[in-house]
């Protein structure tokens, strides 16, 4: 394969974005127009062309469902209702970097202990009204309060105030300083709602500020919204119409895709992608995310206090190996390293952990024992795979002399009763944008979900001094030590990093896909077009 | 009074107990269950004060005993409650069991009765002739196809007729996901339900005629079926006239069972087609202990359950003089 056949099957998955690949053809010397004749082949449109109405085909729906973004469970209300119908404050763009959505500018003020967002002039609702700052300070007051049973609760606890300051600017007053605060503003759970008379935000109309309007929908069936004329993105959405079906079922939803009745489905079978791969009227996408699986061990308890137990463990695990046999390959092994390699500022931590027996024997003598016995609690509910990963954990235990004896937990009530409260156990994270977010929510010493019980008081130190550092050349090198701390130090087994596996029509094109969540984004009906 | 009508009073009455028995079971079941609706809804979400704001707003910090009274108070009134799902921080307005029953239990309705349609004068036909032409090639070759069918399970055989039906490789007739748009015509209707109904009835079909022919064979046996054929009856008119009717009270059991499946049972073959029936309905609102709608859910099933199996019993007392007209 010569360099440039590589550079176009790498931007035919979707790994590089176009201007990324009109660089690469000029530094091999291939003219402009060349180049762009050969994207037309790779099926890489030059811009992208309006029309059409797409169907889309999401892995999750329920009937319990609601437009409510206070709980949005999973792409069934995310994608149509935020990505689709909604914009944040910010957006995270397919490199990783934050940009602002409906803001035109935000800027830190007070050692970034406050924010300043300029609203985009010119943005208004699906109802003609134009965006001011009452709409967002509604629209987070809506998750903010003691009565708030919103999953954004405990992401907007640092924030004291927000107050509006004319109808352009709106002002976060934080109770500490925090450099990645315009991050959390492009969550999912906090679209801009319109504010009703009484301060509150309406999100019962159905009314925003995204690329497409809402039509119709039936909870748990299907979702139905049509182009925003007036979207303050030039250009954009490119579909006129899209449309939202819910099949749970794996194999209905591949028979959908082949039959053409949907063009686009989410959480493609792992098991049968070779077979889809064999229909030539179907792409697949794959990229790696931040989201992970892990099986944390409370420090707190004996063995897991003792730090060579734990590297012991950390040794004892071939994550290759359940990459490759329970994810099929579509998985990226971790390093004990929460931080996904695609974040800003990820590092992957020396020594890498590889799978060593001899290694594990060695740090387990260090603690003075021979041989070990521990519970290892795991039900799928806490991620597909879970038994089957640590079945083949205790297998490769065995040969340090490890005995892991599998406590199957039931999956119903698992985050209710394992979770937190078992020594050391089965659990996912979706992952977050930056360091400081996913480090604050699960690694900070007495934070809720810090599900290791970790506090480590030089990571704490860095982790508050991180977050109010403006200078990302100082911020590097603090992230670049925690996220070593965690891997020496911490009691966290990451196994792998997971692909979003997705499978589109060629009909469909699309630029690079955003790693940040799945359905590129969450913003597939804005990004895509038809080729 | 008429045997009739006492039957069905009588049953009526017992079938309001069994709803009631079946509400309380169901309350105390989903008691048992671990966690609850506000904690399965914010899952991994789920801090303490976050739990306690959400249990608040939908009542769920009341006892258990208060809360079934309420419903059953609400029900005995003809009021299927609010659902959990949908209760805004702001409005509190919530969707209402009804409303959320309502259109996917047309749905269920029309795929059961598209597959009925098709399934019982079909397996009555078979169950017949198979009768007819006992022990014959006929006979063995229809026994074989329709307990194959039966013995795969039914995801697998919806798969099979996806694949083969609904796939440009071989053939694409029908659709491969039954997607009903709000307002489709009753033809649009049936053909977007055509693979999920040619699914049940390869499911319920065996039964039918199975129970068709071994009751009918079973009543060849009988004097005054031998007096029949004595005097010169044509097989055929000695099978319809003479068999039959006394046949009807096992098979009209057998149909009613059957359709009862058709409507409460048919969860898995709604999944392969992501058909939006009251299967699917239950199984969300079980997964998300949406304890409203999983009650509502539950008398329906239950209300089914005893009209179909009334009307069975009454089909077997009218065709049948001694039980209509007893001395």
């Amino acid at each position: 394969m010569t360099e440039l056949e590589y550079w176009t099957q790498q931007i035919k998955k979707g790994r590089i974005n176009r201007r990324e690949f009109l660089g690469r053809a000029a530094a091999l010397g291939v003219t402009t127009a060349l180049a762009t004749t050969m994207l037309a082949d790779a099926g890489v449109a030059a811009t992208p062309k309006k029309g059409g109405s797409a169907k889309f085909g999401l892995a999750h729906g329920a009937t319990t469902d609601t437009l409510d973004p206070a709980s949005y469970p999973d792409t069934a209300t995310q994608v149509p209702f935020w990505g689709g119908m909604s914009n944040s404050l910010t957006e995270v763009d397919a490199d990783g970097n934050i940009t602002p959505d409906v803001v035109e500018s935000m800027e830190p003020t007070d050692d970034a202990k406050s924010w300043i967002f300029k609203i985009r002039k010119g943005v208004t609702f699906h109802n003609g009204k134009d965006l001011t700052a009452d709409d967002v300070i509604a629209s987070y007051r809506h998750h903010m309060g003691a009565d708030s049973k919103s999953a954004a609760k405990s992401l907007l606890a640092a924030v004291s105030d927000i107050k509006a300051d004319g109808k352009g600017t709106v002002v976060f007053s934080l109770s500490g300083a925090n450099a990645d605060f315009p991050y959390i503003c492009s969550d999912y759970h906090i679209p801009i709602m319109p504010a009703k008379p009484d301060g509150t935000a309406d999100w019962q109309s159905g009314v925003r500020t995204g690329p497409f309007v809402f039509g119709a929908w039936e909870p748990g069936v299907r979702a139905s919204l049509k182009r925003n004329p007036n979207y303050h993105k030039e250009g954009k959405p490119y579909f006129d119409e899209v449309e939202f079906l819910s099949i749970a079922d794996v194999a209905a939803r591949t028979n959908a895709l082949n039959a053409g009745e949907v063009d686009w489905i989410g959480r493609a079978d792992l098991k049968t992608l070779n077979l889809l791969k064999k229909n030539p009227k179907v792409e697949i996408t794959e990229v790696t995310g931040y989201g992970h699986y892990v099986f944390p061990m409370q420090v707190t308890i004996a063995p897991f206090d003792n730090v060579d137990v734990r590297t012991a463990l950390k040794w004892a695990i071939n994550r290759e190996d359940i990459a490759k046999k329970v994810f099929l390959g579509h998985a990226t092994p971790g390093n004990d390293n929460p931080i996904a390699p695609t974040v800003k500022f990820a590092t992957n931590p020396e020594p890498v952990y590889k799978y060593d027996p001899e290694k594990a024997k060695f740090h387990l003598k260090k603690a003075g024992m021979s041989n070990l016995k521990v519970d290892l609690s795991v039900a799928d509910a806490a991620f597909t795979g879970a038994v089957d990963a640590a079945t083949l954990y205790k297998e490769h235990a065995k040969a340090a002399g490890i005995d892991l004896n599998i406590v199957r937990e039931p999956d119903d009530g698992y985050w209710d009763n394992v979770w937190l409260k078992k020594a050391w156990c089965g659990g996912y994270w979706s992952g977050r944008p930056t360091c400081d977010w996913m480090l604050t929510t699960v690694y900070a010493k007495g934070a809720a979900w810090n599900e290791t019980q970790w506090a480590n008081p030089r990571f704490n130190d860095l982790l508050v001094t991180a977050r109010g550092e403006t200078d990302d050349k100082k911020r590097k090198g603090m992230y670049a030590e925690m996220q070593q701390l965690i891997h020496d130090d911490g009691g966290v087994i990451v196994l792998v990093f997971n692909n979003y596996v997705e499978a589109a029509s060629k009909k469909l094109a699309h630029n690079k896909i955003a790693p940040n969540w799945e359905c590129d984004g969450l913003k597939i009906a804005e990004r895509w077009w038809f080729a | 009074m008429n045997p009739l009508i006492r039957t069905i009073l009588q049953r009526l009455g017992f079938g309001l107990i069994t709803l009631f028995v079946v509400s309380v079971v169901l309350s105390l079941l989903v008691g048992v269950l671990p966690g609850d609706f506000a904690t399965r809804t914010l899952g991994q979400a789920a801090t303490p004060d976050t739990v306690a704001a959400f249990r608040r707003e939908i009542g769920l910090d009341r006892p258990p005993v208060e809360r079934y009274l309420h419903w059953l108070g609400d029900m005995v009134r003809g009021d299927f409650g609010s659902s959990y799902s949908g209760a805004g921080s702001l409005s509190g307005n919530r969707r209402a069991v009804a409303d959320l029953i309502a259109p996917r239990l047309v749905n269920t309705l029309f795929l059961a009765g598209l597959a009925a349609l098709i399934a019982v004068p079909l397996a009555l036909t078979l169950g017949l002739l198979a009768a007819l032409y006992r022990n014959g090639v006929y006979d063995r070759l229809v026994n074989l196809v329709t307990l194959t069918s039966i013995s795969a399970p039914e995801f697998f055989v919806g798969y099979v007729l996806a694949l083969f039906l609904a796939n440009d490789v071989y053939f694409q007739i029908f659709p491969a996901i039954s997607t009903v748009e709000p307002g489709a015509s009753i033809f649009d209707r049936a053909y977007a339900c055509a693979l999920p109904a040619l699914t049940l009835v390869l499911v319920i079909v065996a039964h039918m005629m199975r129970m068709t022919r071994a009751s009918v064979i079973n009543l060849l046996a009988s004097p005054y079926i031998e007096m029949a054929r004595l005097k010169g009856s044509e097989p055929r008119r000695v099978i319809v006239h003479h068999a039959l009717p006394n046949a009807w009270a096992p098979i009209s059991n057998v149909i009613a069972l059957n359709l009862a499946y058709l409507i409460v049972g048919v969860v898995v073959v709604e999944k392969v087609f992501a058909y939006p029936g009251i299967g699917q309905l239950m199984v969300d609102a079980v997964r998300n202990q949406d304890v409203p709608v999983i009650q509502g859910c539950a008398m329906i099933f239950a209300g089914v359950y005893v009209l179909l199996n009334l009307s069975a019993d009454i089909i077997a007392i009218a065709t049948n003089p001694r039980l209509l007209h007893p001395r």
